[in-house]
């Protein structure tokens, strides 16, 4: 997936000379998952950037940018390290169309690897998309395979908005995949299913996505029910026909998220479900999550949810 | 680098940009060095030779898989330790960087402590929560639990020192941290804060050249980085942060003037990173080869060496047994530390809160429950990438 990133970033800056990456070690480094490798010797140092260690600096130089008529696109080392930021993000970025009437604003993409599964503990594993999803005017996508992140990531940056662009690092080497050559978008705001179903339907995104999809071949397996498996890629503006859809078509739902449970993404996913959806649920909903506490390090695999954790919770809304 | 011979505190000036050097690279004594017993000395060098020792086994450990990552602390060795000689550890207390392993072992923290925090096991203080290098220690010495997230110490050493103030100790707070960590809102409020409220701390910036691939140059257009004392109205001084006199007679002068009551110092120690920044890193992408060759030469603990022994203060014979004795010393911490198990499954759920709530107990509850239940294992595999 890190080469899709990096490919994508090269396809649209060689279509569109307003894209600047900025960052720490994005330069010469190429980043340090190389998801910008080889930038600034194609395009030069004007057009990728190394940036002093300020991730508030990055992001308030990336809103000028903006404002300014450029297509910044803004690595942030890790999505724990944003919180420095956090006031340019929440305060700034995603107000500035709002406050000045349309006057100004902010056409900007943050990118940052999240969530667990590296052995990085409590600062370099979080997954904090709830904060950036419950902010009115942010946009907020997480890509699960290679296709979706170049196509998410070029449609994020051609995006009139700010985008969160949240890259499961888990996944950045876990799989290959072809992908096309050159440009080419994948919608914000649509979900994907990944395998078919109507006995159950499983809502994932992001390092959640194969763990789901692992359940639901499981279940498949010892059951032959046929669990749906819906990515749902883009958080915020979400796809919601989609997802009361197949929460109708299915009747049985399990939510899947890395991060902590309580106000997390799956909250606000069981109450859209349950205030607009509820007559036709078989069964309460489900949420596998991570628990309420910091991101351990020596322990994190017994904090990640994993397949066998989404099993138990399909298996438990099949036999309501 | 330039010394002045007659270098005393009175004689600092704002910005100071030559850096105060005692020991030349060769081992030769070129300014007036600290009046220190030949014990003293000798417990400096140790404790280099064993932060070396303790660097190098754990650059050994992660290599062949044992642990996850490390921090090499190559080049540092004089900067830590001289700064930790300079604390009285009775009173004081430091908010560090991740790059100072010599501050807690010249203090007798000891190593097999150390390393359980490497193997984040059972007995790491840290109790497996927090990736390798992460320390946090309450005796022998207060050095404050080590966040990633860079620059956060600094104003809370502040803060340590203004409380220390209000409840009369003497103390001081020291607090070390990168050349890089100089760009973050912490170091900004920090130097602030303590500007203004004259603060006892002492603010020790290791300035290794490098911040990851970043060098100097592109973190900052100013001379070095003393002189961001200045704008904060707080002096600023240079120090060869390989000269681990030169470092420990700078520091303790800022210290004296903090419990004297004068407020904060601001020290750059200038140094260079002897390695990649971490395990996960490769500097031959973005470091000139011929840059280590030269820092090679000005290496602190071969100067500190040629300066004691021909100062007659220690034998070549003495000094290559504590060579010898520190690498059994860690590699034996390292079998010991590796030896224990993992923390237990409910350690996820302590230290949230003083108390653990009920939906923690909950969590805690389902999470035995469900792991025992399986006897799944912990998949130790994971590469950390920086
Ligand atoms: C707020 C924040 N941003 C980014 C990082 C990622 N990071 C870890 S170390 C480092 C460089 C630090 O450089 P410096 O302060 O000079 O310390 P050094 O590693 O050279 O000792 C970076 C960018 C971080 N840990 N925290
Ligand atoms: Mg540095």
């Amino acid at each position: 997936m890190v080469q899709a990133v990096n490919d994508g970033l090269k396809s649209i800056m060689r279509e569109d000379d307003s894209v600047l990456v900025l960052g720490e070690d994005v330069g010469p480094k190429g980043g340090v998952f190389l998801a910008t490798e080889g930038l600034t010797s194609e395009f030069g140092e004007d057009r990728c950037f190394d940036t002093p260690l300020s991730e508030d600096g990055i992001i308030g130089v990336g809103v000028g940018l903006a404002m300014n008529g450029m297509k910044p696109v803004c690595e942030i080392q890790f999505q724990d390290f944003i919180f420095p930021a956090f006031d340019q993000i929440v305060s700034e970025a995603a107000k500035m169309r709002y406050r000045s009437g349309g006057q100004y604003t902010v056409p900007m993409v943050i990118r940052t690897p999240y969530g667990g599964g590296i052995r990085g503990g409590l600062y370099h594993s979080q997954s904090g998309e709830a904060y950036f999803a419950h902010t009115a005017g942010l946009k907020v996508v997480v890509p699960s395979t290679p296709y979706d992140a170049k196509g998410l990531l070029i449609s994020s940056i051609l995006d009139p908005d700010p985008v969160i662009f949240l890259e499961p690092k888990a996944l950045y080497r876990a799989f290959r995949e072809d992908i096309p050559e050159g440009m080419y978008t994948v919608d914000l705001s649509t979900t994907r299913d990944v395998l078919p179903g109507d006995d159950a339907v499983i809502f994932c995104y992001g390092a959640m996505v194969p763990v789901a999809t692992e359940a639901a071949r499981r279940i498949k397996e010892s059951r032959n029910k046929d669990a749906r498996v819906v990515d749902l890629r883009t958080l915020m503006p979400l796809d919601e026909d989609a997802v009361l859809q197949a929460a109708r078509d299915c009747g049985r739902i399990v939510i899947v998220q890395e991060a902590p449970r309580f106000c997390g993404y799956g909250s606000e996913l069981s109450a859209m479900i349950a205030e607009h959806a509820v007559e036709y649920l078989e069964a309460p909903i489900k949420r596998v999550t991570g628990f309420d506490t910091p991101f351990p390090n020596t322990l994190e695999n017994y904090y990640l949810p994993d397949a066998r954790r989404v099993t138990d919770a399909v298996e438990e809304v099949l036999d309501f | 680098m330039v010394s002045p011979v007659a270098w005393s505190f009175d004689s600092l000036s704002f910005g100071m940009s030559e850096a105060l050097q005692i020991i030349d690279p060769s081992g030769k004594k070129v300014g007036s060095a600290p009046r220190l017993k030949k014990e003293a000395l000798l417990a400096m060098y140790r404790a280099m030779v064993r932060t070396r020792a303790f660097d190098d086994r754990c650059m050994k450990l992660q290599r062949t898989g044992k642990i996850g990552f490390s921090v090499p602390n190559k080049g540092i060795e004089a900067t830590s330790v001289g700064a930790a000689a300079a604390l009285d550890i009775t009173t004081d207390w430091v908010a560090p960087h991740y790059r100072d392993f010599g501050i807690p072992i010249f203090h007798g923290v000891q190593s097999v402590e150390m390393m359980d925090n490497m193997f984040g096991n059972v007995d790491d203080s840290a109790v497996g929560r927090q990736m390798p290098v992460h320390f946090s220690f309450d005796r022998p010495l207060k050095y404050l639990s080590i966040s990633s997230p860079l620059g956060t110490q600094i104003p809370q050493a502040v803060g340590v020192a203004m409380a220390m103030k209000r409840q009369k100790e003497l103390g001081i707070c020291l607090t070390t941290f990168g050349d890089g960590s100089t760009n973050t809102l912490g170091f900004h409020s920090g130097m602030n804060f303590a500007g203004v409220y004259g603060a006892p701390v002492v603010f020790l910036c290791q300035n290794n050249g490098w911040a990851i691939s970043c060098p100097v140059e592109k973190q900052t257009a100013s001379e070095g980085f003393a002189v961001k004392g200045e704008a904060y109205g707080i002096p600023g001084v240079t120090v060869d942060g390989n000269d681990v006199l030169a470092v420990y007679r700078v520091v303790s002068e800022a210290i004296k003037r903090a419990r004297a009551g004068e407020g904060p110092t601001l020290i750059e120690a200038v140094t260079f990173r002897m390695g990649g920044h971490s395990t996960s890193d490769d500097p031959s992408k973005y470091v000139d080869p011929q840059e280590f060759v030269e820092w090679e030469g000005r290496c602190p603990i071969r100067r500190f060496r040629a300066y004691l022994t021909s100062e007659g203060k220690m034998a070549e014979e003495e000094a290559d047994a504590i060579k010898v004795e520190a690498e059994a010393e860690m590699m034996a911490a390292a079998k010991e530390a590796e030896a224990k198990p993992v923390p237990s499954l409910d350690t996820i759920f302590t230290d949230v809160y003083a108390e653990v709530p009920p939906h923690l107990h909950a969590q805690s509850d389902f999470a035995i429950g469900h792991y025992s239940s399986r006897g799944e294992g912990v998949n130790e595999k994971g590469e950390f990438p920086l």
